[in-house]
């Protein structure tokens, strides 16, 4: 049987589009709140990325920053985090969920400890933006005898020999970052170029699910819908910002925004 | 946990960049991953190779002026009575602090390897101008990303990076300090690491920068070795040495040589700070017994929450104001070749007042934590000791907090 997040891929590919994922920090504007958001934009993304949110993120750009504040300061903690994805997932169509941080969270929480939260949680992922290859080999080892998909990250940066040992050393899914950049930066590469260092990687590794992420937006994403998967992040965090600055209701805008993104790929 | 005798501490991390197994090492984004090689392949390079030893040295001598002086403080000395106390000026250093080693071989190395641009983080402000002058000097185009709030509480220092033509940052996020400082020096760092070399402002960092920065700051001990043996005709039998502790960039340059020596003979102590003395608030991870966790790519003792929030920290020195230490002290501490205690606030203003009363020497209130110890402890200690305050920084950029705590004499001269 296939787990979630590849059944995810499959089902988008039979549909001839690529996956949509899209990135929410968890607590953001609050508990209830990333609750909610999650249950409205799972009607059109095909996975959810959530965001564990942390104070010294070395990665993350204005928006993701944003929110992540946001959301520490409104007190979340880690266990209330595994908790919005446990209510999330009681719905029967509840969608695959991989979580996003940095790795002094799952650290202090205990390796052992986390993925087991995870498993009864129903977190199907991680992407730990701060344990790059080869660092993240014991963890990665771990993640996959809980059945939890280890997602590892590419850049452009990324040497071919270093791309074909990580490809090898990946479950299902691989990220590779668009740009040179934080997140939320404006996509600063032609997306030709971008498809190149795609092709390339799923030339080295056909099988496996390669998503896009850093600088796709409503804008930008309909140049790439002949791939895997593609990932929308800071624009639904700056999107959450600017509900609550108006006093609108960030559920319903960033729903629709999703909407949006998803018929831009279908 | 051991300390090898024979190997410089900087080269005693294991493969993936850890000391003792478990400080240290590359917790960073892979986009990083490629310019943190190329620099390591270019520093284990050129630390071994005989014509770049010259021209640092040469930078060393000329420009910022080798040797700094080693001064008995007799006054001191009297008003303490025990053992004698002297001090190692290193604020004579071009620019006024020890910041200026690891400056230079930064903007030396971006200038062999090409690049144009140099980024660099400040708390108290000396990392950032020692930068801005170094990237003047080598024809570097330069950037400082500096805490919001210690732009205001350190205002010389950002003139002077103005001075030089650095473009200095404000970073708004977080505590507005030196954390965040270096948190957003990263992002750019991700954004930019194809055209732009990063320098980190201590011996923080993922390993590569913890080395270069520790290899630089060395510049101390080595001047100090030959100053003692000028003086006292060898090391002396009983020796302290006495240092503040933010990032831990100076402590360890004036420690380093002196690592193989029984610990009875050559004893290190590592001052933090620990706030005010009314707050919870410290920035002293080694006193108070923080929890090893990941900070700006490195493993290390940290102030943080259970969760793994880095906590915000408070000191009146902003050089010191960082929640997080050096991998390389972690390491001191643990194979306890090192000893870490620290002082309050109002302890570091006390020892101000007291150096400056009986010493023509003005140490900003970094290097005025470890006179506050040193001070204390001298007193126990017997006359044939030697204690030795690395006085790493100069008061000039502290007049504002000075002027605010104790009135305007305490500036006047400045």
């Amino acid at each position: 049987m296939l787990n979630p997040i590849s059944l995810a891929f499959k089902k988008a590919k039979n549909e001839k589009r690529p996956a949509l994922l899209t990135y929410t920090v968890a607590g953001d504007s609050s508990k209830k709140q990333s609750l909610e958001i999650l249950q409205a934009i799972s009607n059109y993304a095909d996975i959810l990325e959530v965001g564990v949110p942390h104070n010294t993120p070395v990665a993350d750009g204005g928006q993701i920053q944003t929110s992540a504040y946001r959301a520490i300061k409104n007190g979340i903690k880690m266990n209330d985090i595994f908790k919005i994805v446990r209510d999330f997932k009681k719905n029967k169509n509840s969608k695959p969920v991989i979580f996003m941080g940095y790795y002094n969270m799952i650290f202090q929480y205990g390796e052992n400890n986390f993925l087991k939260k995870c498993k009864k949680s129903g977190v199907n992922g991680l992407i730990v933006v701060d344990l790059p290859w080869p660092e993240n080999k014991i963890f990665s080892r771990k993640c996959k005898k809980n059945s939890i998909n280890f997602i590892q990250l590419l850049s452009p940066t990324t040497s071919n020999k270093r791309l074909k040992s990580i490809t090898k050393d990946s479950h299902d899914m691989i990220y590779y970052i668009s740009m040179l950049s934080t997140t939320g930066g404006k996509l600063k590469v032609s997306p030709k170029k971008i498809l190149a260092n795609y092709n390339k990687i799923k030339k080295i590794s056909p099988k496996k699910n390669c998503v896009i992420g850093f600088g796709i937006t409503e804008k930008t994403i309909s140049n790439f819908k002949n791939t895997d998967g593609l990932v929308v992040g800071s624009q639904i965090c700056k999107e959450i910002t600017r509900s609550l600055s108006n006093r609108q209701n960030p559920v319903i805008n960033v729903s629709k925004m999703v909407n949006k993104l998803r018929k831009k790929i279908s | 946990m051991k300390l090898k005798k024979g190997i410089p501490v900087i080269d005693q991390g294991d493969r993936l960049g850890f000391w003792g197994g478990k400080f240290g090492g590359n917790f960073v984004p892979e986009t990083l991953k490629k310019p943190i090689e190329d620099l390591e392949i270019q520093f284990n390079k050129l630390k071994n190779d005989k014509n770049f030893i010259k021209e640092r040295d040469r930078y060393f001598k000329n420009w910022i002026g080798t040797p700094t002086r080693f001064i008995k403080l007799n006054n001191l000395t009297k008003y303490v009575g025990g053992a004698q106390i002297w001090s190692k000026v290193v604020s004579d250093a071009n620019g006024g602090a020890h910041k200026i080693y690891n400056a230079t071989v930064h903007c030396l190395m971006a200038k062999r390897s090409g690049k144009k641009v140099i980024i660099g983080d400040t708390g108290a402000g000396y990392a950032g101008k020692m930068l801005s002058m170094a990237a003047k000097k080598f024809g570097l185009k330069c950037k400082i990303f500096m805490g919001a709030k210690d732009i205001k509480r350190q205002q010389p220092n950002v003139k002077a990076m103005k001075e030089n033509g650095a473009d200095v940052i404000p970073v708004y996020s977080g505590s507005q300090t030196l954390v965040d400082a270096v948190s957003e020096c990263f992002r750019f760092w991700v954004a930019n690491c194809d055209t732009t070399a990063m320098c980190v402002g201590s011996t923080v960092g993922p390993a590569i920068f913890v080395r270069i920065c520790g290899w630089s700051t060395s510049q101390i001990s080595r001047e100090l070795k030959a100053q003692l043996i000028n003086e006292f005709g060898d090391v002396p039998k009983k020796l302290k040495l006495y240092n503040c502790v933010g990032g831990g960039s100076s402590s360890f340059g004036f420690w380093n040589e002196f690592m193989d020596y029984n610990k009875k003979q050559v004893e290190f102590i590592g001052v933090e700070a620990g706030g005010p003395t009314k707050s919870k608030r410290h920035a002293a991870p080694l006193t108070y017994g923080s929890k090893i966790g990941i900070l700006h790519g490195a493993a290390q003792y940290v102030n943080q929450n259970s969760d793994g929030q880095i906590e915000e920290t408070e000191s009146i020195s902003a050089g010191l104001d960082y929640p997080g230490i050096s991998p390389l002290h972690c390491f001191l501490k643990d194979t306890k070749r090192a000893r870490y205690t620290a002082a309050s606030d109002e302890e570091a203003l006390k020892a101000y007042q007291i150096v400056t009363k009986y010493e023509n020497l003005r140490p900003s209130l970094e290097p005025s934590h470890a006179f506050s110890v040193a001070i204390k402890e001298a007193k126990k200690f017997s006359k044939d000791t030697v204690v030795i305050i690395n006085s790493c920084g100069d008061a000039y950029k502290d007049r504002s907090i000075l002027e605010k705590k104790l009135g305007k004499k305490y500036v006047k001269s400045n």
